[in-house]
C-alpha cells in the first residue's frame, strides 16, 4: 500500500476505484450530469463515468458551469465518489465543495504517477491522507 | 479563514438565513481554496435565471409550490433548506441565460420552459438582479474599472474582465456568485492579488494575426498549451478591437482555461514585454507560426464532414452591433438557400440598437433571424433537423458537438454567410 499526503479541499472519508485521467476536465460542455460521463470530443476518457469512483484528474478546465455540473451530478446520484487533483483553481475547488465527496489536493507525491485506473483508493479528507492499493495487490473478486 | 466582525455577524445569522447560509458556503469555498480571507465586491456576474426540468425536480423534491425560492437555494447557495431569495445587496447582473418565448416559433424548445424563462427574469429583477441576459456583460454597460474587485462567471467574460479591463476576477461559478450578490463578499484568492497576475508563457507570434478567424485560432491552440497559465503574446499581431479580443479570449478558456492574458502595448497590465512578467521568468515560449494555426484549425473542424450545412450560428459570445451590421451588410438583398437557418445572437440591449437602425429588418428579409438571452450551445436550441453547422465562434465549435453531436464547421464570417446562401460549405484556410 502506498500512502500519501496533502491537503484538505473537501472534509469526510470515503474510498473506491480510481479513475485516473492525465488530461484537465470540463464541466459544462464536457460531463453529462446525468450520467457522469465524460462527453468531450477529445478526451482520453470519453465515454467513461465517473460516478462513484475515485476520480484522480489533473483538474478543471471550460466553462465557468463547471461547479454546477457536478452539483447536478451530486444531485442525479452520479457524483464521484471523491476526488483528488494537482491544480487549485477557483472552478474545482467550488465544484468540489458543491459535490460533497470528500477530496485532496497538495499531495507530496504526483496522484496521476501513483495511483492507475482500477487501483482501490481510501481518502481521509479530514488528515489528509490517501492509501492507494495497487490493482494487482487486490485480492481478487 | 479570517472573517471580520461584519462578516462572523453575517455567518451568525445577522442579516437573515439567506445572507448566512450565503457566508458559510463562502466560507467553505475559501477554505477550500486556501483562501486567508473574503474581500468587497460591488460587481457580481451571475446565472440564477435560468429555469430547467432538473430545477423544476429540486423544486418537487423539496416539496415547494413556488420553485424559484427551492432552485435559487439549491443551485446558487448549495442549500437544500429552502430559503426565500431576498433583494441582493450589491451591483449583480445575469448573464446568459435560456431563450424566451419570442423564439417558440424557431425552435423545438418546452413551451413551459421559455414561459418560466420569463417569470424568472420578473422574480429576479424584483430582487435587484439586472437581467442583462448576455455572456458579454461588457458590451452593455457593466465595465468594470482597472483594480476592480469582481465576481464573474462566463469564462469568456471573466478572461475579458481580467486581461482587456484589468478589473479583477477568478472564475466564479453559479453557487459563489449567488454567495457573492447577497453578502458583497468573494474569496480573496487568484487573480485578486496583484502578484498572480504576471505572465507565464511566452508566445511568438510568427504569422500575422489580423482577422477575426485568425484571433480564434491563436486564441484556441494558445489555450490548449498553456491551460491554466497567463500567455504573454508577442510578434505579428496587428491591433486589435474589442471583438477581437472577446474571440481571442473565449476561444483561449474553451480550450485551455485561460483566466488572463497580456498583449504588451495593448492590455492595461502590460505596458512591455519585462512589465507582463514582472518578476516572473517565462516558464516556456511557444511558437505560433503557420504549422501551429493549421493544427488549431483542423481541431475546431474535426467534428466535421458533411458539407450540407443546415444552420449557420453567429454571436458566440454575443454579437456586437459592429458584428450584426457587418453580417446584415453581407446578407443585403439576398436569400438564404432553402433548408438553411441563419440564427445571429446579440445582447437584447443591442437588438435594440439593430431594429433601430434597420439591420433586424435586412436580416430578417434574407430569412435569417436575430435572437437574444441564449445561444445554441447553451439552451441546446437549434433548427429542427439541425445535423450540420457553421459558425464563425471557436468556442461554439468546440462546444456545440460535444453537447448536442451536431457536426460543426469552423471558419470566417464570410464562409458562415455564403455557407447560408449556398446551402453549402466552401471555407477553408487562407
Amino acid at each position: 500500500m502506498i500512502v500519501l499526503h496533502g491537503r484538505k479541499v473537501v472534509g469526510g472519508s470515503t474510498q473506491g476505484e480510481a479513475l485516473v485521467t492525465k488530461e484537465t476536465i470540463s464541466g459544462w460542455g464536457g460531463i453529462d450530469p446525468q450520467t457522469g460521463t465524460i462527453i468531450e470530443l477529445r478526451h482520453e476518457l470519453r465515454g467513461q463515468s465517473f460516478k462513484d469512483k475515485i476520480l484522480v484528474f489533473p483538474g478543471a478546465k471550460g466553462s465557468s458551469g463547471w461547479s454546477s455540473f457536478f452539483h447536478r451530478a451530486r444531485l442525479a446520484g452520479a457524483a464521484p465518489r471523491g476526488m483528488i487533483f494537482n491544480k487549485m483553481t477557483t472552478k474545482i475547488a467550488l465544484g468540489a465543495v458543491v459535490t460533497h465527496s470528500p477530496a485532496v489536493t497538495d499531495l507530496d507525491q504526483d496522484p496521476l504517477k501513483v495511483i492507475e485506473t482500477g487501483d482501490w483508493v481510501e481518502i481521509d479528507a479530514d488528515q489528509g491522507i490517501v492509501k492507494v492499493t495497487k490493482r494487482q495487490e487486490r485480492p481478487a473478486g | 479563514m479570517r472573517l471580520t466582525n461584519s462578516e462572523k455577524a453575517m455567518l451568525d445569522g445577522s442579516e437573515g438565513r439567506a445572507v448566512q447560509k450565503a457566508m458559510e458556503l463562502l466560507v467553505r469555498y475559501g477554505e477550500a481554496l486556501g483562501a486567508e480571507r473574503l474581500v468587497d465586491t460591488n460587481n457580481v456576474c451571475g446565472a440564477v435565471t435560468a429555469p430547467s426540468p432538473w430545477k423544476l425536480e429540486i423544486a418537487k423534491k423539496r416539496g415547494v409550490e413556488y420553485g424559484l425560492h427551492a432552485g435559487f437555494s439549491e443551485m446558487n447557495l448549495d442549500s437544500d433548506e429552502v430559503i426565500n431569495v431576498p433583494r441582493v445587496k450589491v451591483y449583480t447582473c445575469q448573464l446568459i441565460q435560456q431563450f424566451g418565448p419570442d423564439t417558440a416559433s424557431l425552435h423545438d424548445g418546452s413551451r413551459e420552459m421559455l414561459d418560466l424563462q420569463k417569470q424568472a427574469d420578473g422574480f429576479f429583477g424584483s430582487r435587484g438582479i439586472h437581467i442583462m441576459a448576455t455572456c458579454t456583460p461588457y458590451q452593455v454597460g457593466n465595465v468594470p474599472v482597472k483594480g476592480e474587485h469582481c465576481a464573474w462567471m462566463e469564462s469568456s467574460a471573466v478572461v475579458y474582465c481580467n486581461s482587456v479591463l484589468g478589473a479583477r476576477t477568478n472564475t466564479e461559478g453559479t453557487e459563489s456568485t449567488g454567495a457573492a450578490s447577497l453578502t458583497g463578499k468573494i474569496p480573496y484568492w487568484g487573480y485578486h492579488l496583484p502578484e498572480n497576475r504576471f505572465g507565464t508563457h511566452l508566445v511568438e507570434v510568427e504569422v500575422p494575426v489580423e482577422d477575426m478567424m485568425d484571433w480564434g485560432l491563436i486564441g484556441y491552440y494558445v489555450g490548449e498549451i498553456v491551460q491554466n497559465e497567463i500567455p504573454v503574446l508577442r510578434g505579428q499581431i496587428s491591433q486589435p478591437e474589442l471583438i477581437k479580443l472577446k474571440h481571442f479570449g473565449a476561444a483561449a478558456s474553451s480550450s485551455g482555461g485561460v483566466e488572463m492574458y497580456h498583449i504588451p502595448g495593448v492590455t492595461p497590465e502590460a505596458p512591455s514585454v519585462e512589465a507582463a512578467f514582472g518578476p516572473r521568468q517565462p516558464v516556456q515560449t511557444l511558437r505560433y507560426g503557420k504549422e501551429e494555426r493549421r493544427i488549431a484549425y483542423e481541431n475546431l473542424n474535426s467534428s466535421a464532414k458533411d458539407r450540407k450545412v443546415d444552420f449557420v450560428m453567429l454571436g458566440c459570445p454575443h454579437d456586437s452591433i459592429e458584428q450584426v451590421w457587418q453580417a446584415a451588410r453581407q446578407l443585403e438583398g439576398k436569400r438564404l438557400h432553402p433548408g438553411t437557418e441563419l440564427w445571429i445572437h446579440t445582447p437584447r440591449a443591442l437588438r435594440e440598437l439593430a431594429d433601430r437602425s434597420g439591420y433586424t429588418k435586412i436580416i430578417e428579409e434574407a430569412g435569417g433571424h436575430i435572437l437574444s438571452d441564449s445561444c445554441p450551445a447553451i439552451s441546446r436550441m437549434m433548427p429542427r433537423g439541425t445535423r450540420v453547422v457553421a459558425t464563425d465562434s471557436a468556442k461554439q465549435a468546440h462546444y456545440l458537438p460535444a453537447i448536442t453531436g451536431v457536426q460543426t464547421w469552423f471558419g470566417s464570417l464570410k464562409d458562415c454567410i455564403d455557407a447560408a446562401l449556398t446551402g453549402t460549405w466552401s471555407g477553408g484556410l487562407p
